[in-house]
């Protein structure tokens, strides 16, 4: 795919091409949730005012918010699901610090990006790493009053006071937990180490606390990542099922106070290892587990709910979503009835998101809703309608039904003679 | 005609907006209306191209357009802060109705204050609807503008874009490129009015079209590049992409060219990785006769293919020991059996001294073929490149799935990344055992074809060690 050019001879362009080529595996690209701010009274450019914004998005469903690429893809480790690693044939290149800012703020003065999403493969050691990783976000901290946002991926094995450093000039920072299970890190990832990659994740945490509470009382403290840390698993290169993924997950949340747990579905990359799954898993896998984790988050599920949710293999169905697999498994909990019931039970009920639950505990204020003032309400009644019950409506029959699952799981399409 | 100071019973008016996206004008008005008493069905709204009420601009309905004055002792009007939000974002929607509709809600709001809580009144929810549609417009708007850059004639940095808002967003959604871009001249043009910022004040300037706007921004080809290499073509999913980024906004998107074509490679793309790496979709064997076949038909990698024989393991299945050597040599592909050339000679003696029965152990190696250059005429021994390992070490876990066995040696580091998928130091390895996944133990020496490769004084010392190596390893035999 890319023609090699030593690297002395490399573009800037040729080394955009390899080096979001080889970041592009990272999910995460959230622009959202930090500290406000903006370029009045400054000498730069950028702002954040809370809501990220997705400037583009890519062919495969992903936004583009910020300028994603790695610092360089030269790497002295060996994970085997990793473009980079160190066995892997493609073409390598190295960005200096000057160009990276360079690059950032010509596509942030343009209107393509949020910001910077630093990573880097790591070179000659972690802390030499990381280092490089900070001083692109000091010149555009310190030199251009960059205001944008700026998330740095921080390297477990780099000294905590580099580490710290990364915070006290990027939104956010991050560290890949990369696989659900210790056995899948030592199989898959065998320069990483599990309780390193959770330490750091602890001492993180820990300097947000403490830099939150500076700012309670002294209002000039330094802010350290202000939209918190965040990290990613891979979907599919082990065995580990989705329970186990979404038990590690709901770890992760309680444990170390993340933002967001990314998933990411282990998808094919230019000269393989040999010791991983050729085929992917399907891309809903993944999407089945986002969804998962939203019930966690929004819809007051615990994991071991969710967990039930899953089939007899401990994964999740993927015709079906989450919500109506364990909607389905616990009838017992249906019809609710959206006159009376309470929040969290109307929150169980598929169909009806955290918009709509608003909407019908507001609306119901004022009048006693019948079925058809449920169909405004939400997305689709059908979905609904078996699991509530309304002044006019009862589902007498439908929620006992057997076949309620094929008849709410999404049709199969059938394929046209050609 | 004098100013009327109450409304005339079954009058129509008529109020005609100086520009689409007032909302304070809207709201004096309105508020005048409401304490006169004038029912929503007596009043027209009329933007300034004419549009609006379908009776104002025809037949018997035609109203007046001198508004009504409230009397002195009118209550005052009231609206909940939640529907002034929404009314100041469905104000600026492109729908002509919209007006008349925020009178209607206003209305009903003075008899029931609590309106805009009923989400499912119809009028509640179509207002709510059109302060979405802005919101989402506005929101594209701050995506999807891209600024070009040209040269001001005092040769300052001027960054221009054209945009096309689906709604009257422009004037309110100036700030945010002003906050973002404070210390930057640019300007926005749009076919509804264009914004110009200075760095100081902010400026309003007529409608513009897209020949206003320069044509092209050099930095546009590296944003091409990386819009196209972030893109992953193993995971396709263009409803996604187009449910956020609709086809209308395309011709204005520099990165959008390139969508069709990426679309269109895409699976080839990913067939072509997989392809790449693509190995026989092939079941575990589940016995060492099935292995040895295996591996006699495996080409994974390009050391099959030098017309050399494929090296099966030997020795008992459920084996408690099992001894991974690197891979087959000359002699060992001659023959087809594992270690015994000068190498394993060597390996049979250290064993015996250390009292391990070879034929009690499962010896294999981490790569089932030879790898060689011709020297003249000899094939000399060449080593296996991690990737040619990490290949083979499907058959060495099929082996050891098989075998089962409480302790691996691995002989050289060749051996231990087979076993481990990751290259390390013998010499710090050597002494303590690492678990390995199943909970057996690998202990992991160095290869005897080191042992042959020195002489003097440091082949008594490497063979010391050995020696050492393999007796701890007698040593766990004895203890498991």
């Amino acid at each position: 795919m890319f023609p090699t050019v030593p690297m002395a001879q490399q573009t800037l362009r040729q080394k955009l091409e390899i080096l979001a080529d080889a970041a592009k595996y990272d999910a995460s690209c959230a622009s959202s949730g930090t500290a406000k701010k903006n370029s009045l009274g400054g000498k730069g450019v950028g702002s954040t005012e809370g809501m990220g914004i997705c400037h583009a998005y890519a062919p495969d469903g992903r936004c583009i918010s910020l300028l994603k690429i790695l610092l360089t893809n030269h790497c002295i480790f060996d994970c085997h699901y990793c473009i980079n690693r160190k066995s892997s044939n493609v073409a390598r290149a190295r960005f200096t610090p000057r160009e990276v800012v360079d690059l950032t703020l010509n596509f942030y003065r343009r209107n393509y990006i949020e910001g910077l999403f630093l990573s880097s493969g790591i070179v000659r050691s972690a802390n030499h790493t990381m280092e490089q990783l900070v001083e692109v976000a000091r010149i555009l901290r310190e030199e251009h009053d960059f205001r944008g946002y700026i998330h740095l991926k921080t390297i477990p094995e780099a000294d905590a006071e580099i580490i710290h450093q990364a915070g006290l000039y990027a939104d956010r920072v991050s560290i890949n937990v990369e696989l659900p299970t210790q056995a899948g890190l030592t199989r898959l990832a065998p320069d990483k180490n599990a309780g390193q990659i959770e330490g750091a994740m602890g001492r993180t945490r820990a300097r947000i606390i403490e830099a939150k509470d500076e700012r309670k009382r002294f209002r000039h403290a330094p802010r350290f990542a202000p939209a918190g840390q965040s990290t990613q698993m891979i979907v599919g290169a082990d065995d580990a099922n989705d329970a186990a993924i979404i038990g590690k997950a709901s770890r992760l949340y309680g444990a170390f106070g993340l933002r967001r747990v990314y998933y990411s579905a282990f998808s094919p990359i230019p000269d393989a290892s040999a010791v991983l799954p050729l085929k992917r898993p399907p891309l809903l896998r993944e999407h089945r587990l986002y969804q998962s984790d939203w019930l966690m988050r929004f819809y007051g599920f615990a994991a071991q709910e969710v967990a039930d949710a899953a089939e007899a293999d401990g994964n999740l169905p993927l015709d079906i979503d989450p919500k109506l697999a364990w909607a389905l498994k616990f009838r017992a909990s249906f019809p609710v009835d959206v006159n009376r019931a309470a929040k969290e039970q109307l929150l169980r009920v598929p169909g009806l998101g955290t918009t709509a639950v608003g909407r019908i505990l507001a609306a119901r204020r004022h009048r006693t809703l019948r079925l058809d003032d449920v169909a405004r309400l939400t997305a689709s009644v059908a979905k609904v309608r078996p699991f509530i019950c309304t002044i006019d409506w009862r589902p007498t029959l439908l929620t006992d039904r057997a076949d309620l699952r094929r008849l709410l799981a999404p049709r199969q399409e059938q394929l046209e003679l050609f | 005609m004098s100013t009327m100071p109450y409304a005339a019973i079954g009058a129509h008016y008529a109020v005609h907006l100086p520009v689409p996206d007032d909302f304070t004008f809207w709201r004096e008005r309105a508020r005048g209306l409401v304490q006169c008493d004038v029912p929503p069905d007596r009043v027209s709204w009329i933007e300034p191209d004419g549009t609006g009420d379908l009776f104002a601009s025809q037949g018997p309905f035609r109203g007046d357009k001198r508004l009504p004055v409230p009397p002195a002792d009118a209550p005052p009007v009231r609206a909940s802060q939640r529907f002034l939000t929404v009314a100041r974002s469905a104000a600026l929607h492109s729908d002509p109705a919209r007006f008349g509709l925020l009178y209607q809600v206003l209305w009903r709001l003075q008899r029931n204050p609590r309106l805009i809580e009923d989400k499912a009144d119809p009028q509640v929810r179509r207002l709510e609807e059109l302060a979405k549609a802005v919101r989402r417009d506005a929101h594209k708007m701050h995506a999807f503008v891209r600024f070009r850059e040209v040269a001001d004639d005092d040769g300052t940095p001027h960054f221009v874009a054209w945009f096309e808002p689906d709604h009257h967003i422009l004037r309110a959604e100036a700030g945010f490129f002003m906050r973002r871009f404070a210390n930057m001249r640019w300007s926005i043009l749009t076919p509804r009015g264009s914004i110009h910022w200075d760095g100081k004040a902010m400026r309003e300037g007529p409608a513009a079209r897209a020949e206003d706007a320069p044509g092209g921004d050099p930095v546009e080809d590296l944003w091409r590049s990386y819009y196209a290499a972030i893109f992953n073509p193993a995971r396709l999913k263009v409803g996604a992409m187009l449910s956020e980024m609709p086809k209308k906004y395309w011709k204005n998107l520099p990165e959008a060219e390139l969508i069709p074509q990426l679309i269109a490679s895409a699976q080839a793309r990913e067939a072509a990785m997989v392809a790449a790496g693509e190995r026989e979709q092939r079941a575990r064997s589940a016995t060492l006769v099935e292995v040895a076949q295996g591996i006699a038909a495996c080409r994974d990698c390009a050391i099959a293919d030098c017309g050399t024989r494929a090296v099966a393991g030997e020795g008992p299945q459920g084996a408690r020991l099992m001894i991974v050597g690197e891979q087959p040599g000359d002699q060992e592909d001659i023959a087809g059996r594992v270690f015994i050339g000068p190498a394993g000679q060597l390996l049979d003696e250290y064993l015996a001294r250390a009292g391990i029965d070879r034929s009690a152990a499962y010896v294999t190696n981490a790569v089932k073929h030879f790898k060689f250059t011709w020297k003249g005429k000899r094939r000399l021994h060449q080593s296996p490149g991690a990737k040619e390992i990490d290949t083979c070490r499907w058959w060495l876990e099929a082996e050891r799935a098989i075998v089962r066995p409480r302790i691996v040696l691995a002989l050289g580091a060749g051996a231990a990344r087979g076993l481990l998928g990751r290259t390390l130091s013998v010499t710090k390895a050597r002494g303590t055992p690492i678990m390995l996944d199943d909970g057996a133990e690998l202990w992991v020496t160095v290869h005897p074809s080191y042992l042959l490769r020195l002489d003097g004084e440091a082949r008594e010392q490497q063979a010391a060690l050995f020696a050492a190596d393999l007796a701890r390893v007698r040593e766990r035999l004895g203890a498991d």
